[in-house]
C-alpha cells in the first residue's frame, strides 16, 4: 500500500492600506497622485449614484436597483487596473465598475429605468448579467479569443461569492485553465447572496481555494483595499494576458440592501454592520489621502460639490431619455434583420396603438368560393 | 459541379469550407478534434486548422458560454453539442444569452455562434440521445433554427448558419447522417435560413416536414393513390410561413409531420398560422402525425414512437377522406 500526498495549495491574502489608512509599500501599487485623486472621486461619485439610485427608486422612478455601497474598492481599484482595450463582463451590481470604465451616470439609471438604452454598451463592455454566474464564461470565451488571436489584452469578470456555487464558475475557470483564456475572474466576495450567508454557501475554507480544481491561481484580497484591490488585480491581468487566468476574491461587504427589493435587517444584525461600516473602503481611502497630503478638506468639498453638479444633469438626462422610448422598438434588435412573421406582428402592434387593432387578415378573412 | 455525399460528409465539407473562407470562424466542442467528432462530421479539420478546431471539456454550458464571449470578441465560433439531448445543460446560457445578445445591447453586441446538435432517433442510441426539441428552441425569441433533410441542405444551410450575424441552432438529424448519398454543389453553397423547399410537387393535400421526417414522408407519399405536395420547412425559425400557406391555399388538405412529442408541438404553430391566414382555403382539417407524449423510448420501442411512411400515410389518408 502507497499513501504520500500527490498535491498541496495555499491561499495568500493581500492588503495594502489597512483599516487605520495605513500604508504597507511593499503591496502598495506605483500610482502617481493623479490617479489616486481620480480612485477616490470615483469611489464617491459611485457611492452617490446609489445613494441617489435608492432614492429616485423610493420616489416610484426608478426600477428595482442593485447598490453596490460598501464595494467601490473592490469595483474601482479592480476597473481601474483593466486597461484600455480590455473586456469587463459584469454581473448586476458593478455600477461603480462602469464608472471606471467611463460609461456615463444617465446609462446606469437608464438601466435602472427599464430601458434597453441602459445596456447599450461600446468599449469591450458587457451589458449587466442577470442570472446568477452565468457570465463568467462569457469573459472566458473573450479571453480565449483574445490567447486565440494573440491579443495582448485581457478581461475582467465579475461576480459574487454566490455565484461560486453554480456550475458555470467552475466550467469557466476550468475551461479558462484548458484553454490559456486571458481572463481574471473576480469574486467579489460581499459575505450575502440576498439572506444566505457565505458560511452557507460552501463548506469551503476561502473562495479563492475554488481555483485550486482548475488548476488556476487563486489569491485573497481585502476588497476595501482600494490600492490592495488595484495592486493584485493588476497582476492578475499581467498574469492574464500571458494565459494564466487567475481568480481573485476580494473580501467586501454589501453595506446596503441586495436590491431596492429587499430588507437586509431581515437576516443581518446591526453590530455586523457596525463592524464593517468602521471598514468603509471609502473613508479608509480618504484617511489614507489627507495623511499623505494627497487631498484636503477644501479639495473633497469640491470633489463632492463637482459629483452633485453632474449627478443633476445626469438625473435630468436619464429623465430625458425616458421620454423618448418607442415601445415599437422592441421588435427591432431581436435579429440583425427582422423575420417576416416577426414584422407582422411590429405592424399588429402599429395598428393598435393608431386604434385599428381589429385584425387584419389578408385573403384567410374571406371564404374565396 | 457535384459531389455524391452523405449529409454527415456534407456538413463537413461546409465546416471545411467556412474554416477556410473565413479565419474568423472557429470549431470546437466534445471530441471534435482528435476524433473528428463522434459522428465524424469535423474528421480532420483539426489537423488542417490546428489554430481553428479544438476538443473542449465535457461541460455543454461551457460550451456555449464561451462561445457567447467568442462571439462578442468578434469570432464566429461554431460549437456542437454531441447530442441535442444534451444541450438542455445549456439551455440558460443559449435562452439567457445568446439568444438576448442582440436585444439587450440594441445592436450593440451580437452572437453569431452556430450551435450544432445532433439529435432524433432511429439510431438505436442510448436512453436520452433521440429528443427532438426544434419547437422548443423556435419558442426563444432571438434563436434561428436549421433542420436539413438531406446533404445538399446539410451543407448550405450550414454555410448560411456560421454566416449569419444570429445564434442559429443548427439540428443535425442522426437518423439522415449515412442514410444515402446525394448530389451536392461543390464550392461554395448557401441555402437562405428561412426559406422552405417544395421537395414533391402535388394537388390534393400538403405535407409539412423537416429534418429525419422529409425521407418518412416522402416514402409515404411514393404509396398513395393522391398527389400529395411535400413542404420540406428546413428553418423551423423563422418559418417560411408563405410556401406553407401558398402550398395549402392549393391543396386545401394540410398533415403536418414530426418526430417530437405532439403537444406544444411545432405542428400545433403551423396549424395555427394555417388558422391566421389560410382557414377558409382548408377542406379538411389540419392533421398531425408526429411522436407520442412519452419519453423517447429506448430502442427496442423507438420505431414504434418515430412516425414511419406507414402512420404518415394513414394521417394524409384522414386528410383526405375528411
Amino acid at each position: 500500500m502507497v499513501r504520500e500526498q500527490v498535491a498541496e495549495f495555499s491561499i495568500q491574502y493581500v492588503q495594502a492600506l489597512d483599516e487605520d489608512g495605513d500604508l504597507d509599500e511593499s503591496e502598495a501599487p506605483d500610482l502617481d497622485e493623479e490617479t489616486l485623486r481620480e480612485m477616490y472621486r470615483l469611489m464617491k461619485l459611485s457611492r452617490r449614484v446609489d445613494e441617489r439610485a435608492v432614492a429616485l427608486q423610493r420616489r416610484g422612478e426608478l426600477g428595482t436597483y442593485a447598490p453596490g455601497i460598501g464595494q467601490e474598492a473592490a469595483q474601482i481599484g479592480s476597473a481601474l487596473a483593466l486597461a484600455e482595450g480590455g473586456w469587463m463582463v459584469p454581473s448586476f451590481r458593478e455600477g461603480g465598475a462602469y464608472l471606471a470604465r467611463g460609461t456615463p451616470v444617465h446609462r446606469l439609471l437608464w438601466y435602472a429605468l427599464g430601458m434597453e438604452e441602459g445596456a447599450e454598451v461600446s468599449g469591450g463592455n458587457f451589458p449587466p448579467s442577470i442570472p446568477v454566474g452565468s457570465q463568467p464564461l462569457h469573459a472566458a470565451g473573450v479571453g480565449w479569443g483574445q490567447e486565440m488571436t494573440g491579443a495582448a489584452e485581457a478581461t475582467l469578470s465579475y461576480f459574487g461569492d454566490g455565484a461560486t456555487s453554480q456550475g458555470d464558475v467552475y466550467e469557466a475557470m476550468n475551461m479558462a485553465g484548458v484553454f490559456d483564456s486571458h481572463v481574471v475572474f473576480l469574486c467579489q466576495n460581499n459575505q450575502y447572496a440576498i439572506s444566505t450567508p457565505r458560511g452557507v454557501q460552501t463548506r469551503a475554507e476561502t473562495l479563492a481555494q475554488k481555483a485550486v480544481a482548475a488548476g488556476i491561481e487563486g489569491i485573497q484580497v481585502d476588497g476595501n483595499d482600494v490600492l490592495g484591490v488595484h495592486a493584485v488585480v493588476r497582476h492578475a491581468l499581467e498574469s492574464a494576458r500571458g494565459g494564466d487566468p487567475v481568480l481573485v476574491e476580494a473580501l467586501t461587504y454589501r453595506r446596503s440592501m441586495h436590491t431596492t427589493s429587499d430588507d437586509p435587517t431581515v437576516y443581518r444584525t446591526e453590530e455586523e454592520e457596525a463592524e464593517w461600516a468602521a471598514r468603509d473602503p471609502i473613508d479608509r481611502f480618504e484617511r489614507y489621502l489627507l495623511g499623505e497630503d494627497v487631498l484636503d478638506e477644501a479639495e473633497i468639498d469640491a470633489v463632492e460639490n463637482r459629483i452633485e453638479e453632474e449627478l443633476a444633469d445626469e438625473i435630468e438626462r436619464a429623465r430625458a431619455g425616458r421620454e423618448g422610448v418607442d415601445p415599437a422598438e422592441m421588435f427591432d434588435h431581436v435579429f440583425a434583420e427582422i423575420p417576416p412573421a416577426l414584422r407582422e406582428q411590429r405592424a399588429e402592434f402599429e395598428r393598435g396603438r393608431t386604434g385599428q387593432y381589429d385584425r387584419e387578415r389578408t385573403e384567410g378573412s374571406e371564404r374565396d368560393e | 459541379m457535384t459531389n455524391e455525399l452523405r449529409l454527415v460528409e456534407a456538413i463537413r465539407q461546409a465546416l471545411d469550407e467556412e474554416l477556410a473562407r473565413d479565419d474568423s470562424v472557429v470549431v470546437y466542442g466534445e471530441d471534435v478534434g482528435v476524433n473528428g467528432g463522434v459522428f465524424r462530421a469535423t474528421r480532420e479539420l483539426a489537423e488542417t486548422y490546428p489554430d481553428r478546431v479544438y476538443d473542449t471539456p465535457v461541460a455543454e454550458a461551457g460550451i456555449v458560454g464561451m462561445g457567447v464571449g467568442l462571439a462578442a470578441y468578434g469570432l464566429k465560433p461554431v460549437a456542437e453539442i454531441q447530442f441535442a439531448s444534451f444541450a438542455y445543460q445549456a439551455f440558460h446560457q443559449i435562452q439567457q444569452h445568446a439568444a438576448r445578445m442582440r436585444a439587450r445591447t440594441r445592436g450593440t453586441l451580437n452572437c453569431q455562434l452556430t450551435i450544432r446538435m445532433p439529435y432524433g432517433g432511429g439510431i438505436r442510441a442510448l436512453e436520452l440521445h433521440s429528443e427532438s426539441f426544434e419547437a422548443g428552441w423556435a419558442h426563444v425569441p432571438g434563436l434561428k433554427v436549421a433542420v436539413p433533410s438531406n446533404p445538399a441542405d446539410g451543407k448550405g444551410l450550414l454555410a448560411a448558419s456560421i454566416r449569419d450575424p444570429d445564434p442559429v441552432v443548427f439540428l443535425e438529424p442522426t437518423r439522415l447522417y449515412r442514410a444515402t448519398r446525394e448530389s451536392v454543389p461543390e464550392g461554395d453553397h448557401v441555402v437562405p435560413l428561412g426559406e422552405a423547399a417544395v421537395v414533391a410537387e402535388g394537388e390534393d393535400a400538403t405535407a409539412v416536414a423537416w429534418g429525419g421526417m422529409v425521407p418518412e414522408t416522402l416514402d409515404a407519399v411514393d404509396d398513395l393513390d393522391a398527389s400529395v405536395e411535400v413542404v420540406d420547412l428546413r428553418t423551423v425559425s423563422p418559418m417560411d410561413t408563405e410556401a406553407v400557406l401558398d402550398s395549402v391555399r392549393k391543396t386545401g388538405r394540410c398533415v403536418v409531420v414530426h418526430e417530437a412529442p405532439r403537444t406544444g408541438g411545432f405542428a400545433a404553430e403551423i396549424l395555427a398560422r394555417i388558422n391566421d391566414d389560410a382557414l377558409y382555403h382548408l377542406e379538411a382539417p389540419v392533421e398531425r402525425v408526429t411522436g407520442y407524449d412519452v419519453p423517447f423510448p429506448l430502442f427496442a420501442r423507438e420505431d414504434a414512437y418515430r412516425p414511419d411512411a406507414d402512420r404518415i400515410r394513414r394521417g394524409i389518408e384522414r386528410a383526405l377522406s375528411a
